[in-house]
Order: C-alpha cells, then structure tokens, then sequence
C-alpha cells in the first residue's frame, strides 16, 4: 500500500499551471526526492501536500484517506510534517518552546485545566519539556538546549524545524530544501540526520538542489519541470535519463549512453551553475 | 525552593500580591482608594487584551465595547428587571462570551489594519446601540445601578471594593500565566510569530484566535459588569472609541506579552493624568511627552524593557567579575 497517492494534481496561479496532472505514489519507508529545475514547481507541490495551498483539481489521499481541500492542521493530524524553505521558525520563543509546540496535537488539554493548571498538566509539561529536549539532542542541537532561537545561526535553525516537525511524531516529513545555505560538513551532517528519519520509520519527502545529498540519500527520484513530471523511478534510472539531463543542462546530448557515466557530475555542476 | 520564588511566574504573583496587601497603607482617604480600584479594573481588561495583543498578536480597538456590553448588560438587568446582581453578572458575561464567539470567527480571518479595523467597526457599533436604545439604557445620560449584593448582603465602600478588585486581579494575573503557560498559551505564542508554521504543527490557528478573543472579552466584560455596580451609574464614556484606544495604549506602554507589563501599563496610565493635575492646562501635552518618551527609551514597553535592561546590567556585572574575559 502506498502511504500518499497523488492523482491528477493541479494548481493555477491565474494563467499559470504551476502544477499540472500530477500523479504519482509514496512508498512508505523511502526516501523520495522532489527535484527540478527552478521555478518547476517543487515547492508548490509541498505547499498542496501539507494543505498550505488548495489545489485546483486532483485528489490527494495520506493512508487512504481523501485530504483533499482540508486545511494544514488537519494534514499534521494524519502525520505529515514538514519543514520550510523560508524558515518558519518561531522567533519570539526559545529553541526548547519551539520543540515544545510541535508536541501540542499530543498534549493540549480543555480549557478548564488549562486555565486552572490541574496536577495533570503540570506533569504533561515536564514530559513535554524533556521529550523536546531529547528531539534537541537527537537533531545535534545539544548545545541549544537554553538559547532562544533569534539567537541561533541558520544551520541550527534548520535543524531546530526538523526537530519541531518531529516532534508532531510524524508518519511522513517533508523537507524542503534542508540543504540550502549549509556548508559541506553541515550537509553531511544532515544527509545522516536523514538516513536517521528513516530508522525511526519516517518516510522523508525531500526536496532539494543539492545533487551529492539527493543521490546519496534517495531511493526514488520525482524530476519535476514546467510543473509536469518529467520522469520518476529509483534514483539510478532517473540520474542516466537524457530527458533529465536536458532539462538541467538545457542542452541536447547524444542519447547513445556514451555520456552517461558522467551525467551524476554533469547535473551536479548544471544545477550548480543555474544557481 | 528559592529558585521557584525568583521565577517570573511565583515571585511575580508574590510581588503583586504584596503590592496589593501593602498599597492601603499609602492610601490615605478614600480618593485615593477609588483611584486604586479603577486601576485593578483597568488592569483586569488589560491582562486579558494583552493575550490577544502581546501573545495572539491580533489587535482589537474595541475592547471598550466588551467593558460596555458587561457594564451595561450587568446594570439592565440588575437595576431595571431587579435580578440579582451575581446573576446578571454572569449571564452578561456568557452573552458577551456567546457575542464573541460569534463575531470572532469571521473578524479573525483578518489580518493586521483590516482586523484593526473590523474591532474597531465592532466596538462602535457597540457604542452606536447603547446610546440610541434609550429606552433600555437611558442613552447619553447612562444609567444608575443597584450596589452588588450577594443575599442580604451589600458591598459597599472603597476599602471592601479594593479587597474585592485586588483578589479579581490576582485571579486574573494567575488565569492568564496558566494560560500562558501551557500547550494552548505556546500555540498562541506561535500563531503570532508564524501562523502557517503553527498549522503545520497541527494548531487550528482560527480556533485559538476566537478562543483567546473569547477569553479576553470575557475579562473586559467581567470587570465592566464590577465598575457599573461599584460606581453605581454607567455612562457610554466608557463604551465609547476613546475608551478602547486607551486599554491597547496601557498593554503596549506596560509591554506586549508580558502579563504584569499589562499590570504597570494600567497602572501608570490610569494615575498619570491624577498626578499630572499639578500642571493644570499643560496637563495633556506633559501626558504625551511622557508616553512618546517612554516609547521612544523603553520600546518594548516598560517591564520587558526594563527587564532586558537589568538582565544586561547583570551579564556585565557577572562578565567584568569574571578573570577570565
């Protein structure tokens, strides 16, 4: 059984499909990557799939339940968590209460004992503090545990939103652009943070221009371009495709296989230089 | 032990309780125990507001408009149907609870100016009701109300009142932190720094918002319903814009998320214009000096402003003691 099933998905912004006729299915347990050129329509994709955006038309349906056209908090109910290009962190509270609130869909209570601090919630709390900070030390944010988080460099503060996403105690997280603005040692980091999510039984959905991360982590590859698929399957198929490589590199190359041994370094070095 | 009395939450509501049991020695005649009574009523509604100012992040201008509908609603039924003052008060407070929830749902969609402005619409047209259906509430004459009297038994006088307003208040101060405090609190804190990042999580960020204006409207209906029966007439003064303008201006001067902020902002800006009599016709203009003043040294608003300030002071202090640095 497919844990997501995405069928005939579009989204219209005015005259523009941002994302058209989309179809395709997530295995649970995999790490499925989202990739594409600029502007192919990757984010919005995640935006439809966590409810931020209402599609236009087609269907998405999370363990066999129809999602379609609810909003973001009901997708975090069934268990889909993500994470933002543009953070979205919550700069006005610490590292710690940050975490603290990806716990909320698993501690809130009535309005009486809220307003009214009865014993079980002062307990809850305690739980609630220590599993954050655990989540803390899980992503390697260990040394973060009492900083507020305006404080925090970027690389923490992705890492600070995985661990608020987990938090939600997801079946599936999707990220979007983890790697963006991190150095080569923290992007190792998190290539081993995200073989970790698996372990856990997450399945990651993973969006991202950083070739080495998404070839050393994926299992199965979505190329996305204009909004349309351009080609899907597991990612040593998807990285030989001509069809891919042409709409990375923008060029025609010579469908024989003679070039492919190199095409993982030729769509590494297009995507770099387009960006 | 200690550790737990210099938190903001205990050693907070120690310091005001203290401030409130230690306050009637300064106050020397009863002028000045009125004065005291309108600041716990002031800061009752300001302590709610600033959950939906400094925390949800959502503006209301017509807060003035929820004290009304209490003063109002408590002083109709009490003093025109003779029901008993406790009753009124509370079936006022669900109605003004019920109005909220009503009305919060689709103002609350909006964001920013737009929400600024439909509070605002709110409150007037409040405002609007109350002075045109005199045949209920006298119109811009207001209206006399019975005392409070719980049975046989009447409160009357300054001293009982400030004991009564003073334990509201610290019931109030606490409601608020335990509110604050707790996973719904985080999430209203959250909705205000990123709403798609708080819905993500699972918060129906639309539901706190309502619950919170909820909640807040209750206060200021609360303490509205306490000032009618304490002074014995309403008027529409207090219902009125200007009235509303001045509860957002006190939690923003005492500062935004912080519930004893709320507290001082009250405070400050109800006994200000008292002390400031001293300076005859230049009175206002010596009140707006000390606010753009305020605002422009102490941005955050007074207590987190002067918190941070102290907290900084203590850094350096621990920093030049410090060999090492």
């Amino acid at each position: 059984m497919s844990l997501l099933r995405v069928q005939g998905l579009t989204k219209k912004f005015g005259g523009l499909n941002a994302v058209e006729d989309l179809s395709f299915d997530i295995q649970t347990g995999s790490v499925h990557s989202i990739i594409g050129p600029n502007g192919a329509g990757k984010t919005t994709l995640l935006n439809l799939l966590t409810g931020v955006y209402q599609p236009s038309s087609g269907k998405i349906a999370f363990e066999e339940h129809d999602l379609t056209g609810r909003a973001p908090h009901e997708y975090a109910s069934h268990g889909i968590a993500r994470t933002f290009q543009n953070l979205q962190v919550f700069f006005n509270m610490s590292a710690l209460e940050n975490v603290m609130v990806g716990r909320y869909m698993h501690e809130r209570c009535g309005l009486a004992s809220t307003l009214l601090r009865g014993p079980g919630l002062k307990r809850a709390e305690k739980t609630c503090r220590d599993e954050a900070a655990e989540l803390l030390r899980y992503v390697g944010l260990q040394d973060y545990l009492s900083s507020a988080s305006d404080s925090m460099p970027y690389g923490a503060l992705k890492r600070l939103e995985i661990a608020r996403a987990l938090a939600t105690k997801p079946k599936m997280m999707l990220l979007d652009e983890p790697a963006a603005g991190l150095n080569p040692t923290e992007a190792l980091e998190l290539e081993n943070l995200i073989g970790r999510l698996t372990e856990r039984g997450v399945t990651v959905v993973l969006v991202e221009h950083n070739m080495r991360l998404v070839m050393g982590v994926s299992d199965h590859i979505l190329v996305l371009d204009y909004g349309r698929k351009l080609a899907e399957g597991p990612a040593q198929s998807v990285r030989n495709d001509p069809k891919v490589i042409e709409a990375y590199l923008g060029s025609s190359v010579p469908h024989d296989g003679s070039f492919g041994k190199d095409i993982a370094a030729a769509v590494t070095i297009g995507v770099e230089m387009r960006r | 032990m200690l550790q737990r009395l210099a938190s903001p939450r205990t050693g907070g509501l120690l310091a005001l309780a203290a401030a409130i049991v230690l306050l009637p020695f300064l106050l020397s005649n009863s002028y000045f125990y009125d004065i005291a009574i309108l600041v716990g009523l002031n800061a009752i509604v300001c302590v709610g507001l600033n959950l939906l100012i400094g925390y949800a992040g959502q503006i209301s201008l017509g807060h003035a408009g929820f004290f009304g509908l209490g003063a109002y609603g408590s002083a109709i039924l009490a003093s025109r149907y003779g029901w008993p003052p406790l009753a009124a008060m509370l079936t006022t407070t669900l109605a003004v609870a019920a109005l909220a929830f009503l009305v919060g749902r689709p103002i609350l969609r909006l964001k920013g100016h737009y929400l600024a402005m439909a509070t605002l619409g709110l409150g007037i047209i409040i405002f609007m009701v109350i002075t045109t259906e005199d045949k209920f509430t006298g119109g811009p004459d207001g209206l006399s109300v019975v005392p409070f009297s719980i049975g046989e038994y009447t409160l009357r006088g300054e001293r009982l009142w400030y004991w009564i307003v003073g334990a509201l208040l610290l019931f109030a101060v606490w409601l608020a932190l335990n509110l604050i405090e707790s996973p719904a609190g985080r999430a209203l804190r959250a909705l205000h720094s990123s709403e798609v990042g708080a819905e993500v999580v699972g918060i129906d960020a639309a539901r706190q918002k309502v619950m919170v204006f909820v909640i807040s409207a209750v206060f200021a209906s609360v303490a509205g319903s306490l000032a009618a029966h304490y002074s014995g007439f309403v008027t529409p003064g207090k219902v009125a814009f200007f009235h509303s303008i001045e509860l957002v201006t006190m939690v923003v001067f005492g500062g935004m998320a912080s519930t004893f902020g709320a507290v001082v902002g009250a405070a400050v800006l109800t006994t200000l214009p008292q002390l400031l009599t001293v300076f005859k016709d230049y009175e206002m203009m010596v009140f707006g000096a000390v606010m753009m003043g305020t605002m422009i040294f102490l941005p955050r608003g007074v207590v987190p402003s002067l918190g941070r300030l102290l907290e900084l002071r203590r850094q350096g202090a621990a920093s030049r003691s410090d060999p090492r640095t």
